[in-house]
């Protein structure tokens, strides 16, 4: 057990949550990060089935690397993950259907994610499955955290609720607060990724 | 005829694919730096549009939808594995196509064309029709039949070539800005797309 919580594993787990994280740093899989975060509960569904889809496809492809011709890898790839995609979609639209009709078509939009054909070539082509392994759920909570961040900040400005309980209380709106109703429009939702990438940028600097 | 014109300027204008739905952000982000490349970036995601969107509508109406191949089987959850494998497919073959017949646009496209095939932009554009052809043929957004198919494949590459030739443009000047040190490069790109996605937002209303 020693060798599988090594130094070097530890941090292959660790620096995507935050000094390499995908989002924030390696700009990876930017297109569902804004779709998805009007509201705080897809934002948390769809990090955890990236997380998820990031993993296994990583494994699977750290097992048959050896066994995959150079030139055709780019398919085999995409087959390995649209697969596990649609394994993840069924079992959504099994146990969690609301989610998955406001995810609408961003569930089948995470085979063309960046981050797992990053992580994939970066990183599974090159190693063994258990890094693999850690690579894939460090690299998908990394995405996740982010959403999380944005699902966040825009369900409490735009709403007024998180996880769709009201947060902030009536007398509030009784004397003339008013839900940003800007926060709900996708634009915003860039403007919020900025921002985080502003103030990661400033604090990493601040260690260095 | 009305509609698919209709369709053409919706899908370019109101249905942007960069600022109503965010797909594609990784290569507009990436990419975006000089005005040359972005648009031949544009003009080769607006080519493969053209060609994966109508051939994935056959596929949808001949073999996946409900009935289609055989009586009362509905072979829907396959769409993520054939449309990626028919993306795939499509694009190594047009890279070797306009490598044999047209050797000066094969270089002004370069490095591009194999990196089409996991931008989300054609993924979507895919699924968008998968989830339009089942829409009422009186809905505005229906599409009915291959001609609208390829309006609106046409329609989604020329919004996406706009939008990036546009942040490029903007970038260029951006050069000689005086934008706060943490938030240069990436940071002040997301916002700068944000305002231009609420710019776009004016036109979603738009009813021809």
């Amino acid at each position: 057990m020693g060798k599988l919580f090594s130094k070097e594993n530890q941090e292959v787990f660790c620096n995507p949550l935050n000094l390499n994280n995908p989002i924030a740093v390696q700009v990876l899989g930017i297109c569902s990060a804004l779709a998805v975060t009007s509201q705080l509960e897809p934002a948390i569904v769809m990090g955890l089935s990236v997380t998820v889809i990031t993993a296994f496809s990583n494994v699977i492809i750290s097992l048959i690397r050896k066994s995959i011709p150079n030139r055709i890898r780019i398919i085999v790839q995409l087959v390995v993950v649209a697969a596990l995609v649609t394994i993840v979609s069924q079992i959504l639209k099994a146990f969690a259907y609301d989610v998955s009709v406001q995810l609408s078509v961003y569930v089948g939009l995470i085979i063309t994610n960046c981050i797992l054909m990053g992580r994939l070539e970066a990183f599974a082509m090159q190693n063994g499955p258990w890094e693999s392994f850690l690579d894939g759920i460090g690299n998908g909570l990394g995405y996740a955290l982010i959403l999380v961040i944005v699902g966040f900040v825009r369900e409490l400005l735009g709403f007024g609720t998180l996880l769709g309980f009201q947060i902030v209380p009536d007398f509030c709106y009784e004397n003339g607060y008013m839900n940003n109703g800007m926060m709900t429009m996708p634009a915003m939702s860039l403007i919020i990724v900025g921002c985080v990438i502003w103030a990661h940028r400033s604090i990493n600097k601040e260690e260095k | 005829m009305e509609h698919m014109i209709s369709l053409f300027v919706r899908s370019i204008f109101a249905d942007n694919m960069i600022f109503a739905f965010f797909l594609g952000m990784c290569s507009y982000l990436a990419v975006s730096k000089t005005v040359k490349t972005s648009f031949g970036l544009g003009i080769a995601v607006t080519f493969v549009l053209l060609i994966t969107v109508p051939v994935n509508y056959l596929l949808q109406m001949y073999v996946l939808g409900p009935n289609a191949l055989v009586e009362g089987v509905d072979l829907t959850f396959l769409a993520f594995i054939l449309f990626i494998a028919v993306i795939a497919g499509i694009v190594q073959l047009v890279e070797m196509i306009v490598e044999r017949f047209s050797p000066s646009l094969y270089a002004a496209l370069g490095i591009f064309l194999p990196l089409i095939a996991v931008n989300c932009a054609i993924m979507g554009a895919s699924l968008f029709m998968q989830q339009r052809v089942t829409m009422p043929e009186t809905n505005s957004q229906a599409i009915t039949c291959i001609g609208d198919a390829f309006a609106y494949a046409l329609g989604s590459g020329i919004g996406w070539l706009l939008a990036i030739v546009g942040l490029a443009a903007i970038r260029e000047k951006m050069a000689y800005a005086d934008v706060p040190k943490p938030l240069q490069g990436l940071g002040i790109t997301f916002i700068t797309v944000g305002l231009m996605a609420m710019a776009f937002m004016c036109f979603s209303g738009l009813n021809i």
